[in-house]
């Protein structure tokens, strides 16, 4: 069984133009699947939902959005409640941002604070020193901290909080690249002791190195879920158009860009999301949105895809 | 312009307005209303009605006199409506001249380098730390009283907090990518100023300069029923109070009653302008 | 037409050297990559050359002359994120047209939809905003781009649409282009040599 499922998911935000209030569909009709001792990298433009959806299982959306479809933790209804309780014990979030800190208190202490098991100093200690935090850090406030160093202490925040599910988003960039390697290494090592990463990420390439599936997000949706053995050579075994064109577009790849941008949540097309963009796309495409279907081991929303 | 405003407040009427911006531009244009009223209240009245009438003295209020009438016999709501409406008039005037000399001081704090910056922060510093009244009747009592002083030294004493904001809101616009890309584009400093600048503090001027207001006011009614302000025989609401203090004790309450809660009200319509407006561009409460 | 730094070095106040004699001499049509790690200057080298922070130490001159202060800058720098470098409170078009009137040649290059100029920041995506940034800093009379960490934000389709224009334009203007980026193979793709920050600080 799935630890953390997402079915059906759409946030929606309202938001003022000039005096008219609209509502927006930021993310919709979403579905994902985690499981215990995988890595899932969720990859897309940003803009595409990635955030949000890390927001929206955590239960921390602003207040303008509102929700609807089902998530699902250990096969029950993640609550407003559950989510509260769960919440940093459970399900740990690793920030985007580096303001997520508490300013007021020493980042040794909040280390410690989401020990679960253990003696908190010594556990603390051990992983600052994974992470090539010194000693002194510790008594450092979040505001003595150089970027670098304040996401290493918002890993080892995750990575000590005993969680069976850790969401990173984006916690990588602005590192150097032997504390990346180190971290996602960190990631895998948590995986394969049962635990499930949802690694929120642009940079494919890493993702690729450490990840078991790869879910590709486009304008607000999954458009392809695969294992990660597809992405290689020319993205022949890739599904979606759109995951395809995001392989070659890569600079270790082809170079090669497709034309257009990804859709605002304020003009989403009707039919398919990528229709407007891609070379396959027929009368069809453009009536209604594809469901999200089994192919290849993977899933695709495409009619087309083979 | 007039009749755009018209319009909306007629849709605004229709169906109760449907969300909170919406909801708070009907509040502020309700209260603009209700002021303007006044205002025009004040100066269109027959002035016949605040003659002495000595046949018609210290009546209760009635539906003749809706505020009673005083020891004269003049309606005291006429007078209640002609003090507003003067003492409206100098809030006007003195919000705008502190609402300048806070953007002029503001805006030079913040860009006419570091000693410009020291003096003028050192200046509001001076300034805060005397209280406003005190400050105001020293500069009021030196011009000679009258309407004259009681205006200058209203201008005179209300700026600091707001030049305060001001000055951040520059520096902080003033260090913006956007902004130091435009120098980068071989704009000029005035073209900057006018273009980036000003559109990014107007808001905050318009919110300080309408909070500024009820302040003024009060400051006017409280420095003039002192005796330093307006000159008895002016119509302000400072003089009918004091002059009502007299006649408190011998029952007379709606002298002074009805005017003190028609400033209080008015004061209250100035500050829920101010804080409707804070409301509509607060960034973190944009899009509630 | 080349643009020289010679032996700068830069430090806030009295603390350590962020980085001290770093030497750059960029042809025209040339491109430059800048690697090293986070925190070591990068940045702050980029605003030395794009005339936003004068060195501590050294000079930067373009065509022998030292940088103008005043006018339109040949130099012209692109930041990582769009969003601050756009006025909030202006729509689209004013915002591209601040500098020059770019054709319709580098719009099409750019992919920037006509529709889009009608609009206010809040109603495009970073990609789009970072296409109208490019197309801003194109002007005539800018001889040099700093692009730093001009594609971080975006995604491999958008980073390599964008990039695809930039080099056209650059190749057909002679324009000498700096890469700051922490993607090894997009430096690979794109730079003739490459600096690395590590051998200054």
């Amino acid at each position: 069984m799935p630890i953390l499922e997402v079915e059906n998911l759409s946030v929606s935000f309202k938001q003022y133009t000039g005096l008219k209030q609209k509502t927006h569909k930021v993310i919709s009709s979403l579905n994902v699947t985690l499981e215990a001792g995988e890595i899932l990298a969720v990859v897309g433009a940003s803009g595409s939902g990635k955030s949000l959806l890390a927001h929206a299982i955590l239960g921390i959306l602003p207040r303008n959005a509102s929700i609807c479809g089902v998530i699902k933790y250990a096969g029950e209804e993640l609550t407003p409640d559950r989510q509260t309780v769960l919440r940093g014990k459970e399900i740990a979030l690793v920030p985007q941002s580096v303001n997520f800190l508490d300013p007021l208190m020493r980042v040794g202490s909040q280390v410690r604070t989401s020990v679960k098991n253990g003696d908190a100093v010594s556990v603390q200690r051990e992983v600052f020193e994974r992470y090539h935090l010194r000693q002194e850090v510790e008594k450092m406030y979040p505001f003595q901290l150089s970027g670098g160093m304040a996401r290493r202490t918002l890993l080892s925040t995750a990575m000590v909080s005993g969680a069976k599910v850790i969401i990173a988003d984006e916690p990588t960039p602005g590192l150097d690249p032997d504390v990346i390697k180190e971290a996602l290494n960190n990631f895998r090592e948590v995986a394969d002791n049962g635990c499930a990463v949802m690694l929120i990420t642009h940079d494919i390439e890493s993702a690729l190195n450490i990840a078991d599936k790869i879910a590709v997000f486009y304008a607000g949706t999954t458009v392809e879920v695969a294992p990660v053995e597809n992405f290689k050579g020319h993205g022949e075994e890739i599904r979606h158009p759109y995951s395809k064109a995001l392989w070659r577009a890569l600079p270790q790849n082809d170079f090669i860009p497709i034309p257009g941008s990804q859709p605002h949540p304020s003009s989403l097309p009707a039919g398919c999301l990528f229709a407007p963009r891609c070379v396959m796309a027929t009368p069809e495409c453009r009536q209604v949105q594809p469901e999200m279907r089994k192919l290849r081991g993977g899933m695709v929303r495409c009619i087309h895809a083979t | 312009m007039i009749s755009s405003l018209k319009l909306k407040n007629k849709d605004n009427h229709k169906q109760l307005p449907s969300n909170r911006k919406k909801r708070t531009l009907f509040i502020i244009l309700i209260s603009i209303i209700f002021l303007v009223i006044v205002i025009l209240g004040g100066v269109l009245i027959d002035e016949g009605r605040i003659v002495t009438n000595l046949n018609d003295r210290n009546a209760p209020p009635s539906l003749d006199h809706l505020f009673g009438t005083d020891w004269l016999g003049r309606d005291m709501f006429t007078r209640t409506l002609m003090g507003l409406s003067l003492s409206i008039g100098v809030g006007l005037i003195g919000a705008i001249g502190s609402a300048s000399i806070a953007l002029f001081l503001g805006m030079a704090a913040a860009t006419m380098g570091k000693m410009a910056d020291r003096l003028i922060s050192w200046l509001i510093d001076l300034f805060l730390s005397v209280p406003h009244l005190v400050t105001l009747i020293l500069i009021a009592f030196t011009l000679g009283g009258g309407f004259k002083g009681i205006v200058i030294g209203l201008a005179l004493t209300h700026w600091p907090s707001l030049a305060r904001v001001i000055r951040a809101e520059v520096m902080q616009v003033r260090s913006a990518e956007y902004v130091q890309v435009s120098q980068k584009m071989g704009k000029s400093q005035w073209w900057i100023a006018l273009h980036h600048i000003l559109p990014h503090i107007a808001p905050q001027l318009l919110i300080g300069f309408m909070l500024l207001f009820p302040h003024v006011i009060l400051h006017e009614a409280a420095v003039t029923f002192l005796g330093l302000g307006l000159s008895p025989h002016e119509p302000a609401i400072g003089i009918i109070l004091s002059e009502s203090m007299k006649y408190l004790s011998s029952g007379m309450w709606w002298l002074a009653f009805f005017p003190g809660l028609c400033l209080l009200i008015i004061v209250r319509t100035f500050d829920q302008i101010g804080e409707n407006i804070r409301l509509l561009i607060d960034p973190n409460r944009a899009q509630d | 037409m080349q643009l020289e730094a010679k032996d700068i070095g830069f430090r806030y106040g009295n603390g350590p050297w962020l980085f001290q004699g770093v030497n750059l001499t960029l042809e025209p049509g040339e491109i430059v990559g800048i690697t090293g790690p986070s925190g070591c200057g990068k940045t702050t080298f980029c605003r030395i050359l794009a005339g936003f922070e004068t060195p501590i130490e050294g000079t930067v001159t373009f065509n022998s002359a030292p940088l103008p202060k005043k006018g339109y800058h040949p130099v012209q720098l692109i930041f990582q994120h769009p969003e601050k470098a756009i006025n909030p409170r202006w729509k689209m078009h004013k915002i591209l047209n601040e500098g020059w009137k770019p054709n319709k040649e580098v719009l099409e290059l750019l992919g920037i939809d006509r529709e889009w100029l009608e609009r206010w920041p809040n109603e495009l995506s970073g990609g789009e905003l970072q296409r109208f940034c490019v197309a801003r800093a194109l002007g005539p009379n800018t001889r040099f781009l700093i692009a730093d960490e001009m594609t971080t934000m975006l995604d491999a389709i958008t980073q390599t649409q964008i990039w695809h224009a930039v080099i056209e334009i650059a190749k057909k203007r002679k324009m000498g282009i700096v890469v700051v980026t922490h993607e090894s193979k997009l430096m690979q793709r794109l730079c003739q040599r490459v600096i690395d920050f590590n051998d200054f600080s």
